[in-house]
């Protein structure tokens, strides 16, 4: 017998076993050719049989070597229970199985010697969900009647961009006793309230990225939902740079800079400005870190749209020379200006933190008026890659904080003037529609939402730890990796008519909550329309406490 | 449900004319109160048009109490009219021991003092009334402003007429403009200030209605203006965004309906004068209002106007002669007080339209 050594890693160490029936196998191989993280692999075992052979017991043994599909016993091949290998196998011989005992936190960094390292969602199971402890609970009747949400008009749309108080506004009236606008004012548009938030070009396969510019480009011309994406940090491919679909896409500008050089040659050759910037202070899923794409990642149009070579690309946490708020203020001012000659609204995105209140009231003061939209980012929202640490303890939930913000702006009257945005974890039950209007009822213009998007195309990660690989480069449905043979599994058309559908079953889903409040455009804090099942949840948000 | 009702005449009108076009209106309502306000004052007050008239209701206490403060304040008392009442048993009259109609001359310091500053003060004078007579309901202090003249009670509105002996005409309390409103706020607490109209510095605002973005005007309104407090009835955000609109940023009165129910986007996109209105749209995004409505509304130069909220779930009729324009929720009040009309001139504004009646009785109907 071998001497056991308890060292070694077996599959009940790893998040997941491969069960495996040897019976019903044919050996095709595919499970093994799918498996982008090397998982299972073919190997040979030795058999024992004993039998007897004529009338009488005359025990006999007979020893084969038999081909069969075992799970890798390495750490740095170990399943994510991604569950591709039972997908693509013929004859349900082979699947993940969750292991509860497993201690891979431990030995992960035993062996390694390093931080965990992931993609995905925050992981540490939590408590029900502050959103579905609430409820749209003021449903008009009687003299005030709700609205038919098939028959009537309804008018979803949210700003962004920098809107003044109404006083300095710069109006006139002429003979015709009209108002005449007599300078210029800051550019604003209104935009469907959700925008597909900023997964970078890097992070996402060039042709989930298509999808996704595809899905939005086809909201914006043949669903008449003025949608508009992201680009993440990273840059955007030229052709994209100089086409007149520019106007859909938000540009981000985070502590890298990457791909802005190629940003800033491209400008004289833009047909359309950019729908807006959003400068990138924080992301909720790993506040007070930076971005993270893995060498692993960086593919040869990668290089090229950054401008760097293949190697991991980290993103300072910090803006060099971003020390304080009149300051980002100040970048802003000026990226603003010189970039787009004040055509283009510029907004931040920042961590939800215990400050966002104090970071939010210094913008919403400035004198400028030039902050163009808060884009508040919470837990349990997604990364591309991120320390595993920072992805579990780190962050602030989003929807108090949002609340926050907006009862600030409110105590000074001037909600609506900074258009407040909010993410993290939204729609994580598959349900935006909903958590989104109770964030805009709670006082958010609009939300974004970036994880959802990708398990529109087909992402088979979730929050119990299965997959979350992104930032290995080896995704196995083809959304963040840049290996052609990965990649090439993402349908891009499916992908986009996914995401068009979802959307568009999302705004019917809108008008289904607006209807029974009787409203027909967004009820920005009205958060009389919403009621508390938990006293703690009704008292932070000012809710109505119901039972 | 309310019921809401106005008359503009080029003749002074006896208050009887308002509780007839709202008596056959009582299917509508719940008979719970009676409130009018008067603008452009005949009778007893036609001479003293430019001095400020203090409507109140009141315990002896608060009456002390508001003509001490008025005193020291420098304002000096040169009429004042007590309604003879008739407190006959069996009336549903909550009433108070006191209702004070009182015109003062303003402080010498301010009589040379020009027109804003005067009309900041007499706000100032009122708040600071409202505020000292509020404990243990000493008083309720609905006006203070020149040409106007407000009574509200808590009751039956035939009680309540009976009560101050407004069924028969005279010639000694007159107006040209009367709005007039038959019920107290019942979704809230029964407060006398929660009945409509409501007024501010010379502009009326009455509404039949809900306004379901009450909790966003009241947010935002509490912020604008000192003079925009109480909030007992979700129609007292229509009056503050008029004054804001009107006063405040000197707008003119057809943008009122663009702040309250902006067009869609879609048609601000095409029209001319789409960056103003989208301007209006963003900034003043919490003065939008939402639900069933139609509001009437009187300006300081006693302009009266009415609209309706943008998907027309709330009537209102417009029905006029010669030498009168009344406005009510339903006409059968207009065919009891312009039996003669000729009805086909009726208008029935619709959801994109403000009708707006000057001093000449000149209809105006505007598109928005
Ligand atoms: S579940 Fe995914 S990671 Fe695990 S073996 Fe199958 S294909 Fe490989
Ligand atoms: S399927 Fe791809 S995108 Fe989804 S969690 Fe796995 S690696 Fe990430």
């Amino acid at each position: 017998m071998e001497t056991m050594k308890v060292q070694n890693v077996t599959p009940n160490d790893m998040p997941w076993k491969i069960k495996y029936d040897a019976s019903r196998c044919t050996l095709c191989g595919s499970c093994v050719s799918a498996c982008s993280f090397r998982a299972i692999e073919a190997k040979v075992e030795r058999r024992r049989m004993v039998f007897s052979e004529g009338d009488l017991p005359d025990p006999q043994q007979r020893f084969s070597a038999v081909p069969v599909i075992r799970q890798v016993k390495d750490v740095r091949h170990y399943c994510r229970g991604c569950g591709i290998c039972e997908k693509v196998c013929p004859n349900d011989a082979i699947g993940p199985l969750r292991n509860p005992d497993t201690r891979h936190p431990i030995i992960t960094r035993c062996i390694g010697g390093d931080s965990i390292k992931r993609g995905g969602r925050k992981n540490l199971e939590s408590a029900v969900r502050t959103l579905d402890k609430i409820r749209v609970g003021r449903i008009s009747q009687m003299t005030d009647p709700s609205l038919d949400a098939q028959r009537h008009t309804f008018d979803l749309l949210a700003p962004f961009g920098r809107i003044l108080p109404a006083k300095q506004l710069p109006f006139r009236v002429n003979e015709q006793n009209s108002l005449q606008v007599e300078s210029s004012m800051p550019p604003v548009h209104w935009i469907y309230p959700v925008i597909i938030g900023d997964m970078s070009i890097g992070a996402l396969s060039w042709r989930m990225w298509e999808a996704v510019a595809m899905a939005v480009a086809y909201l914006n011309e043949e669903c008449g939902l003025p949608v508009r994406m992201c680009s993440g940090e990273g840059g955007v491919p030229v052709r994209l740079l100089k086409s007149r679909y520019l106007k859909y896409i938000i540009l981000q500008i985070a502590s890298g800079h990457f791909g802005w050089n190629r940003i800033a040659k491209a400008m004289p050759h833009m047909v359309e400005d950019p729908a807006g910037v959003l400068i990138k202070i924080g992301q909720g899923a790993k506040p007070g870190d930076g971005g993270l794409l893995q060498a692993g990642k960086v593919a040869e149009h990668i290089q090229a749209i950054r401008g760097v070579p293949r190697a991991d690309l980290l993103s300072p946490p910090n803006h060099q020379g971003l020390y304080s708020i009149e300051e980002s203020v100040q970048k802003m001012f000026l990226s603003f200006n010189a970039a787009f000659k004040f055509r283009v609204p510029v907004a931040i995105k920042v961590a939800a933190s215990a400050t966002s209140v104090s970071v939010f009231n210094n913008l919403v003061r400035d004198p400028y008026n030039i902050v163009g939209g808060f884009f508040l980012d919470g837990i349990d929202g997604g990364t591309g890659a991120a320390h595993e640490v920072s992805l579990d303890h780190t962050g602030h939930p989003i929807v108090s904080k949002l609340r926050d913000c907006y009862l600030a702006a409110t105590a000074q009257g001037r909600q609506g003037q900074i258009p407040l945005w909010a993410a993290g974890g939204l729609g994580k039950t598959g349900d935006l529609a909903a958590d989104a209007f109770k964030m805009i009822a709670l006082g958010a213009n609009g939300v974004f939402t970036g994880k959802l998007v990708l398990q529109m195309a087909g992402c088979v990660g979730n929050d119990m730890g299965r997959c979350n690989a992104c930032n290995t480069g080896l995704c196995p449905v083809g959304i963040t990796t840049q290996e052609p043979p990965l990649v090439h599994r993402l349908d891009v058309d499916r992908v986009a008519q996914n995401i068009v559908n979802y959307f568009l079953a999302m705004d019917t889903e809108f008008k289904k909550l607006l209807a029974p409040i009787g409203n027909s455009s967004l009820p920005v804090g009205r958060s009389d329309a919403l009621v508390a099942t938990d006293q703690a949840v009704a008292d932070k948000l000012q809710l109505q406490y119901v039972c | 449900m309310c019921r809401i009702g106005a008359i503009k005449s080029l003749n002074y009108v006896h208050p009887s004319q308002a509780l007839l076009l709202m008596e056959s209106q009582q299917k509508g309502h719940d008979n719970s109160g009676f409130a009018m306000v008067m603008h452009d004052l005949g009778g007893i007050f036609e001479g003293y048009k430019h001095l400020p008239t203090l409507s109140m209701a009141c315990t002896d206490e608060g009456l002390k109490l508001a003509e001490e403060m008025l005193h020291t304040a420098g304002f000096q008392r040169v009429m004042q009219w007590v309604p003879e009442i008739d407190p006959r048993p069996g009336l549903d009259i909550h009433a108070m021991p006191n209702y004070v109609f009182e015109t003062f001359d303003y402080p010498k310091s301010s009589r040379q003092g020009d027109q804003k500053e005067k009309e900041e003060l007499l706000l100032d004078m009122r708040l600071k009334l409202r505020k000292a007579l509020e404990h243990d309901e000493q008083g309720f202090v609905y006006s203070f402003w020149p040409d106007v003249v407000t009574l509200k009670e808590i009751g039956d509105p035939r009680d309540i007429g009976t009560y101050f002996r407004l069924w028969a005409p005279d010639d000694k309390f007159t107006a040209k403009v009367i709005t007039a409103q038959c019920r107290q706020n019942t979704n809230y607490d029964i407060v006398r200030y929660a009945a409509h109209p409501f007024f501010l510095q010379g502009y009326t605002a009455l509404a039949n209605g809900e306004n379901t973005f009450y909790l966003k005007n009241v947010e935002f309104q509490r912020q604008l203006h000192r003079g925009y407090i109480g909030f007992e009835s979700d129609s007292q955000c229509f009056l503050y965004t008029l004054h804001y609109v009107h006063r405040e940023l000197n707008w003119p009165l057809h943008y009122y309906k663009h702040v309250v129910t902006p067009l869609p986007f879609e048609d601000i996109e095409r029209r001319e004068d789409k960056s103003q209105l989208l301007a209006m749209r963003q900034s003043l995004a919490h003065l939008e209002i939402n639900g069933p409505n139609t509001i009437i509304g009187v300006l300081p130069d006693f302009t009266m106007f009415t609209c309706c909220d943008a998907k027309k779930l709330r009537p209102v009729v417009v029905g006029r002669t010669d030498d009168t324009v009344v406005i009510s929720s339903e006409v059968c009040g207009i065919n009891d007080i312009l039996p003669d009309r000729d009805w086909e001139t009726d208008i029935y504004p619709h959801e994109r339209e403000i009708v707006a009646i000057d001093n000449n009785l000149e209809v105006q109907r505007w598109r928005q």
